[in-house]
């Protein structure tokens, strides 16, 4: 297989050879409980913008269960015996692939198959571990499922796998975050996530992305090659919503397989590009039941030397009568010398489908900033008060507590990023 | 309060204010009329430290401050409000964010604690009550959608939520109509107070049947060559501007 090379992305190509496929943090541990996550892990947590002692205090009760992946390695699951009672499984694959063999050879490689392209066969052929969640039919899971990925040792890459099954009826909202430390060297993090909707059944899939970007001059930072797909059965709905911040380099297309009949795919996205980072992301929704409906929302922004692309594919099946697809992609640039792109992609071969597609680019207001300014309101304050805005669409998709994360997140990464 | 002395300013190299002098004492109302092109609004924009303006010569002196070395979000915090004539549209921000957010920074800059969500939605709600403000604007984007009316209103409601020292109104009068500009000059006359000023930038006298003004300045030609009372600007209705050419 070849890498693809259609991407609006120039980078030097990744040594596969010289990456570590295997790393394990040094002190491996099982916790039982939260409790017993050591302070340093959590400060770490802390770090990435969540604070789940603070989460918890301010919801009274628990209401976000943590898979916590690092390097390759599942190190903390939480509140697992509380959802087991609903029967919801929420594990590392790892265990999942020993406990629940039936449920991880129906569905692993059923959406990405391993020849689906490059990094999926490099994913499918080295993952170690990556997170699994089964929810059981008729059951809306009462929680935010949420995995945070950390990728610690010099020299490796990330290339954890995630499966998450919404049985007949069944709802669930799944919410990744990612980091990694500083370094100078790229590293690669090419992971797959399946989501399988059955009849009847949801997922809301959030994803902050925020991987180390690089240095002001483009050294360093992760190759972020990810493939996210999902499959829509019978008026199924499945909505991925990413407020992308990190990477040198983001590759991905969360997309979804409108397989059944009145079946629905959202696509809600913010992606922040500034000095060298590039950004290749969008979507695909391939419309194959009749009545399928998709939304699409892309918001990107472009400050320093940065260049966002949003790619999108529509693909409409002759069966797929009265299909429907509202595309909306908007372009923020902050500067001069960054660079926004669209390739949308449209194939339809049903007549009687609707499609709509709308695009904007526009450069941030200085008449916008003044105004701020003369209220008092300073500069920084005034870009993340725009910026927040100009993506609220978007924000208002992910649950409450990191939405307020997601705008912080925002804010950081276009300090001092008007020129 | 305000004392410009001198003031010469310039935007794309091209002179605009040539020699003006001010002085405008707390517990006033200025008004200042003159044609197209006789350098209003970049006065307007001066005070307010717009960065396309360059000052050449003179001082502007601001409660005893240096206003020409303060950024423009310092000078806000101090206490000058310019009423846009076109106010911005900030899409997705919504009007109670976007005035709490400078509310509270004001208050940072006075020493005091930001305002709690409760005692601003009251202090905001008596506000609006105050220009007639339907409370649905206060959920809405900031500016978008809004009538030219509706987005003066709003210009005057945050006026009366920041509660500044030195109001500067810049040609607030355009595009309303008459029920609307009442609204407008009753706001305005229930915030003027003996330790509050205004400078009303206009180009016609209709306003200031609303809005008596204690002295009327012509402007023309990047200076004030005329001063008067509220009747020159009644005079200047009848005659025009040309008379006063030298």
């Amino acid at each position: 297989m070849q890498e693809p090379t259609w991407a609006h992305l120039q980078y030097e190509k990744p040594d596969f050879q010289a990456i570590s496929y295997y790393a394990a943090p040094k002190n491996q541990k099982k916790y039982n409980s939260w409790d017993e996550v050591e302070p340093e892990m959590k400060e770490m947590m802390r770090k990435l913008g969540i604070s789940m002692d603070e989460q918890q205090r301010l919801t009274g009760t628990a209401q976000v269960a943590v898979d916590f992946v690092m390097d390759s390695v599942s190190v903390a699951t939480s509140f697992k015996e509380k959802l087991k009672e609903l029967g919801i499984i929420f594990c590392a694959i790892s265990e999942a692939i020993q406990e629940h063999p039936e449920l991880v050879k129906k569905y692993l490689g059923s959406v990405v198959p391993s020849t689906d392209n490059f990094y999926a066969a490099l994913n499918s052929a080295v993952f170690t571990d990556g997170s699994f969640c089964y929810i059981p039919k008729g059951v809306r899971c009462p929680m935010e499922l949420s995995t945070y990925f950390r990728i610690n040792e010099g020299g490796t890459g990330q290339f954890e796998r995630t499966l998450v099954i919404a049985d007949e009826n069944a709802y669930v909202s799944y919410l990744e975050g990612c980091t990694a430390p500083v370094r100078d060297e790229n590293q690669l993090h090419a992971a797959v996530v399946e989501l399988i909707a059955l009849d009847h059944a949801e997922i809301k899939y959030s994803t902050v992305q925020n991987w180390y970007p690089g240095d002001k001059n483009g050294k360093g930072g992760v190759y972020n090659f990810v493939t996210k797909r999902g499959i829509c059965e019978k008026a199924a709905k499945i909505s991925w919503t990413q407020v992308e911040t990190g990477s040198a380099i983001t590759w991905k297309y969360p997309s979804c397989i409108l397989k059944g009949d009145h079946s629905v795919g959202e696509f809600y996205s913010v992606a922040v590009t500034n000095h060298r980072q590039q950004a290749d992301t969008g979507t695909k929704m391939i419309h194959i039941g009749k009545h399928t409906k998709s939304t699409i929302i892309s918001k990107g922004i472009s400050a320093g030397f940065s260049n966002n692309t949003y790619r999108g594919l529509i693909k409409i099946g002759k069966n797929a009568d009265k299909a429907r697809n509202f595309t909306q992609c908007d372009s923020l640039l902050m500067t001069d010398t960054s660079g926004a792109h669209t390739f949308p992609y449209i194939e339809c071969e049903n007549s009687s489908a609707k499609l709509e597609h709308e695009a904007t680019t526009s450069k941030i207001g200085e008449d916008q900033i003044f105004y701020c300014l003369q209220r008092g309101i300073d500069e920084e304050k005034a870009i993340s008060l725009i910026v927040n805005g100009y993506c609220k669409e978007v924000l208002n998709q992910l649950p409450m507590e990191f939405a307020v994360e997601a705008q912080k997140l925002l804010e950081i990464s276009l300090e001092g990023s008007v020129g | 309060m305000l004392k410009i002395e001198n003031l010469h300013a310039n935007i794309q190299e091209k002179p605009i204010l040539k020699g003006l002098n001010l002085t405008v004492k707390a517990g006033e109302i200025h008004a200042i009329m003159g044609p197209n092109g006789a350098g209003k609004s970049t006065l307007a924009s001066v005070l307010a430290g717009k960065e396309s303006y360059e000052v050449t010569e003179g001082s502007i002196d601001f409660k005893g401050k240096n206003l020409l070395e303060l950024e423009i979000e310092e000078r806000a915090r101090e206490g000058v409000f310019l009423a846009f004539q076109y106010p911005i549209e900030i899409p997705g921000v919504s009007n109670v964010n976007f005035l709490r957010t400078a509310l509270n920074a004001k208050r940072v800059h006075e020493g005091l604690e930001p305002m709690n969500a409760k005692d601003f939605m009251a202090l905001v709600r008596e506000k609006a009550k105050m220009v007639q403000l339907d409370t649905a604007f206060l959920s809405r984007s900031l500016n978008e959608g809004f009538s030219g009316g509706e987005k003066k209103k709003n210009e005057i409601f945050q006026m009366a939520v920041l509660n500044p020292s030195l109001c500067i109104l810049d040609e607030t009068d355009s595009g309303l109509d008459i029920d609307a500009l009442r609204v407008v000059a009753a706001g305005v006359n229930q915030l003027r107070n003996k330790d509050n000023a205004f400078v009303v930038i206009t180009h016609y006298q209709r306003l200031l049947d609303y809005i008596v003004p204690d002295f009327v300045h012509v402007l023309q030609d990047g200076k004030i060559v005329k001063t008067g009372d509220k009747n020159l600007a009644l005079e200047l209705e009848e005659k025009g501007y040309d008379w006063l050419k030298a």
